[in-house]
Formats: structure tokens, sequence, C-alpha cells
């Protein structure tokens, strides 16, 4: 499967990173051929399988409504490039 | 030409659980920022999500109600993109596989019943709240991963009216259910609304937009009519409409574009590895069917059939849980549905809506309101000293016997007490006594009211009627 510069110009901004003409040129061969590997794949008999979402037998995994601690703030703005007034701060983003 | 309006809606509820969806952080309103989250609803590496399964009961609950297909196999998906209210730059939502299928809601307008079916519902988490400040937007992350509930209707609806009522009885089931608080203001109930035309008989939908920002059931009502009026006009002079997200401007009464870049939203989902599939069992579903409370509509017919009401009655009081609760605790003190269904309907909603409080906040008990009913149906009290009283009670939460005695409200409904006003009314009116002695029966009336005005309201109307007349007619004979 042929991966275009514009596939992977696409992908690069989904994914908010930001790639020079070369990268662009080293990861389409790149990402190409990675894809080719996994289409291998494609060749194995799968009609008579199910499918499934997880590769774990396990299902209904779930919690009791019960509340535990949370992390205090000063520890949850450890993260925070910056923060003000307890909030995250970041450049201003309208959708 | 005429055209087809074609509206679906997009409703996501939070669920009133304790705890967010996938972690154990308090689900509380109106903390502090950022003081209600966790290594996992921020999305640090190596934390795990595990289901709230009171978030799963209560979206199978919702299923069950718009009569979905519950469905046996669930999952969740990550939507991916980037935005500074998710940590995760994912939602877990579900994609493929939601939990309900497939159902329908009835709404009664004007008479007329329609069912509006539901495409799908499905669990989701919440992003967390910006606030954009100057060049700069705070990020609060209290309510990332609180549980959503997405109900999404087909596009059945066809005019804005019908979306308002669809919106009305959804949030009716939704708090019958106990499920979601249904507070628009503070976010716990929101709706998107995606509408277009088409020319009348046509099969093909026309191009749709999406409205976003509705804050109240008015607001969906206001936006669609709005929109409806614009790409009406476009279409008649013959241009396109542009398939876009509009925001819906409250005080300017208009929708504008998000302006978004034309590039589609592409949110790659894919299955969420960090939560197993869920399988729900037929058991679960009955257990949870079987203790599944009376909805609006079947206590509507209820109260219809067993109590007497009529339609509009019976509709007014199951439209709020509280109010037809409170109506059943009254009737079970008190067997006149006719006469309680008249009062919460009328002076009741009235001091609640203009004390903008609702049923629950009350501040006298149901006993305390069977008093006030007994008094004024045994005639110790006048109607409109009712009213008065039932201000008070509101006011003070003091007992009816207490305020009467207080305000000295009884009413006068001993003939012999009467008598003597009725001597001073009929000595200082002698134009309509003798109006009255000639035939004209409105005087008799007037001396009514005169008798409840030098009483200060407190004769018993009947009584004072009945008093004068035998005066009226021993006067004429002493005449």
């Amino acid at each position: 499967m042929a991966i275009s510069e514009s596939d992977v110009k696409k992908v690069a901004h989904l994914a908010r990173i930001g790639l020079s003409d070369d990268e662009l040129k080293l990861f389409s061969s790149q990402l190409e051929s990675i894809i080719a590997f996994v289409d291998k794949l494609r060749e194995v008999e799968v009609s008579s399988v199910k499918p499934m979402s997880h590769v774990l037998e396990m299902d209904n995994v779930v919690r009791l409504d019960e509340k535990k601690k949370s992390l205090n703030r000063e520890e949850v703005l450890k993260n925070a490039p910056e923060s003000l007034k307890g909030h995250f701060l970041v450049p201003k983003v309208i959708e | 030409m005429n055209y087809e309006v074609v509206i679906g809606l997009e409703v996501h509820a939070q669920l009133k659980t304790n705890t967010k969806a996938f972690c154990g952080c308090s689900t509380q309103f109106g903390q502090e920022a950022n003081t209600q989250a966790c290594p996992v609803c921020l999305g640090f590496p190596g934390s795990l999500p595990v289901l709230n399964e009171k978030a799963l009961e209560y979206g199978i609950r919702v299923g069950l109600a718009l009569h979905c297909q519950i469905q046996k196999l669930t999952k969740f998906d990550r939507k991916n993109y980037f935005y500074p209210d998710l940590p995760k730059n994912y939602q877990i939502s579900q994609y493929d596989l939601p939990l309900a299928l497939g159902g329908f809601l009835e709404i009664e307008l004007k008479e007329l019943r329609k069912r509006i079916g539901i495409h799908r519902a499905h669990l989701e988490e919440d992003a967390g709240k910006l606030i954009h400040e100057g060049d700069h937007s705070l990020v609060d992350y209290n309510r990332a991963g609180i549980p959503l509930l997405e109900i999404v209707t087909e596009p059945d609806i066809s005019s804005p009216d019908e979306a308002y009522e669809y919106l009305v009885s959804l949030k009716a089931i939704l708090k019958y259910l106990e499920v979601c608080d249904c507070d628009m203001e503070k976010g716990s109930l929101r709706c998107d609304a995606n509408i277009s035309l088409r020319p009348q008989g046509a099969k093909e939908l026309g191009t749709k937009t999406e409205l976003k920002n509705l804050n109240s059931f008015k607001a969906v009502r206001d936006a669609l009519s709005y929109e409806i009026k614009r790409q009406k006009e476009l279409l008649e002079s013959g241009k396109r409409i542009v398939q876009e997200t509009l925001l819906w401007d409250e005080s300017g009464e208009k929708t504008y574009s998000m302006r978004t870049k034309e590039e589609a939203m592409d949110y790659r989902y894919f299955p969420e590895p960090d939560l197993p599939a869920f399988v729900i069992r037929d058991e679960k579903i009955q257990a949870i069917k079987d203790v599944l409370p009376e909805l609006p509509e079947a206590l509507k017919k209820r109260f219809i059939a067993q109590y007497g009401l009529s339609d509009y009655d019976a509709g007014i009081i199951v439209a709020e849980k509280a109010l037809a609760k409170f109506f059943e605790a009254t009737l079970r003190l008190y067997p006149k549905a006719k006469l309680i269904s008249n009062w919460l309907i009328g002076p009741l909603s009235y001091e609640l809506n203009s004390r903008n409080m609702s049923i629950e906040s009350l501040s006298f008990s149901v006993e305390s309101f069977v008093s006030l009913l007994t008094l004024v149906d045994e005639a110790r009290i006048s109607n409109l000293a009712a009213k008065e009283v039932l201000t008070q009670m509101c006011n003070t939460g003091a007992s009816p016997e207490v305020i009467v005695k207080e305000k000295n409200l009884l009413q006068v409904s001993d003939a012999g007490e009467l008598e003597g006003i009725a001597d001073k009314v009929i000595a200082g009116n002698e134009k309509s006594t003798a109006d009255y002695k000639s035939g004209k029966a409105n005087a008799l009336m007037f001396l009514v009211g005169q008798v409840m005005k030098l009483s200060e309201g407190k004769a018993n109307p009947k009584v004072a009627q009945e008093v004068l007349k035998k005066k009226l007619e021993k006067w004429g004979k002493d005449a």
C-alpha cells in the first residue's frame, strides 16, 4: 500500500507533529514498509475466526461507585506547563 | 416551494453517579478547580480506567425506558483529537458497539401523538472545562471523566415545537429514572441539533447544519426556528447550504458559523485497549427492568383512569416527578383528587414559580398541606384566605392552623354572628335593598359583597347570602 507524502502530512497534523519536507519523504517511505509488513496479516485465513475487541479473555470488569481520594491540586498542576488560579494555563484555543 | 423540516437531536445527559466513569474521583459540582482529578482522569502513563458499574446500570436503565435493544456485547473506543479539554488527547467513548440501539420516545403535541425514533445511546466520558481569558485559556479537569450518556434520535423530528416536546419528555424520563439532574445551567443536560430542509415529498435529505451552544430548551426551539428561516431563504434564492457547525447566539437571536477549517474531523476511533468488553446478560437486563420506576407516560394514564383527572391536569402533574409524588402523598391522606390537583396546578405552582423553587424544597409537609385543604373544605377559611395562608406556609413553614389563628382568618359561618353585620348593611343600603325587593336579583350579590367588606373578608359568603335573604324577606313584610 502506497503511503503518499500528503497522507503523512495529514496524520502528522492530526497528531500535532510538525515535519520538515525531508522528514515527510523519509517517513512516507518508512511508513510504507511498516504497512507492507503488517499487511502480511491479510494472508491469514480468518473467515472462521470471530472478531475480538480485546486480547484478554476477560469481560465485565467494573468498580463500585465509591469515592477515592483525588490528587491534591499542587500535584495535579505539577504537570502543567503553566498555571493560573488553580487552572492549567494554555494558549487560547477556540475550537 | 414548501419545504419539509428534518431535525435530529443529540442529547448528552450527565449520569448522576458519585464518582467519575473510570476512576474514583468525586463528581460533585462547584468544587475548586482541579481538586477532583487523579492519574486516571488526567491520563497519566500507566494508569488504568475501570468502568463505574453505576454508570453502566444507569445507561441500561435509560436504554430500557426508551425501548432500545440493550446490546449483548458492548465496548469502549478511543475518539482521538487534540484539544486542551482532553488531557489524554482522546475521549473514551463508544463507536461501533454502543450500549443501546433502536428505541423510541412518544411525544404529544396538540393532542397528536408521535414516535420519535432513538437511533442509539452510548456511554462516554465528559471533557474538562475551558475558560477563555484574554489570550489564554484556563483548564479545569474536575469535569473530565464524568460519565455521560449520549442519546441520539433518528431524523424524525419535523418542527422546533416537536424538538421542544421531545426534550421535555426526555427530561421527565431521565428525572423519573433518577439518573440525571437535567440541570442545563450546570451542564448536566446538553443538546445539539442537526437540521436540514428538503422539498416536500423529496426522498433525499438536504444538506444539514449542526447547531451548538443551545443552553436551554427554549434556545433549541428558537435556534431551530431561526435556522429553518435561514436555510429556506438560501434555498429559495438558489443558493447552497454549507454543511457546517453553527453556534446559537442567544442575545442576538441568530446562528453564526464556528469557522472551523473545512477538513472533516478524523477521530480515528479504535477499541480502547484498557477496557475489556462488556457482555450484558439477559438476567442483568431483567433485574434492571424489574426495578424501573413507573414512567410519566404510564403514570399519566393511571392518574386519568384511577383518579379521574383530566388529560391536561394529569399531564402537568406527571411532568415533574416530585410533583406527582406530592400529589399521590396528599391523596393518600385526603382522597379528593380533583381538589388536590387544582391546588397543585394553581396556587401552589404559582407560589413555587414566583420563588423559582422546586417542590422538593418546600418548607412544609404533605400533612400541613392536607390541613390547609381541610380548612377550606370545612369552610373554616375562605378560598381567598387559604391562598394567603399558603403564601405564609411557603414563607415560614408554619402550620396553617397557626397562621389562621395569628392572622385571624377563620371564616364566620355562624348565622347568628353575621346577623348584626347584615342588619347594618341593609340599613345602610336602602337603594339596593329596594332594588332587590323590586326583583333585581343582582342587588343581593352587592349586599353580600358589603357583608364581606364589613367582616373584613371573613364572612362565609354562602351563609351571608342566606342571612341576607331571610332578613330582606322579613324587612319587606315589616315595611
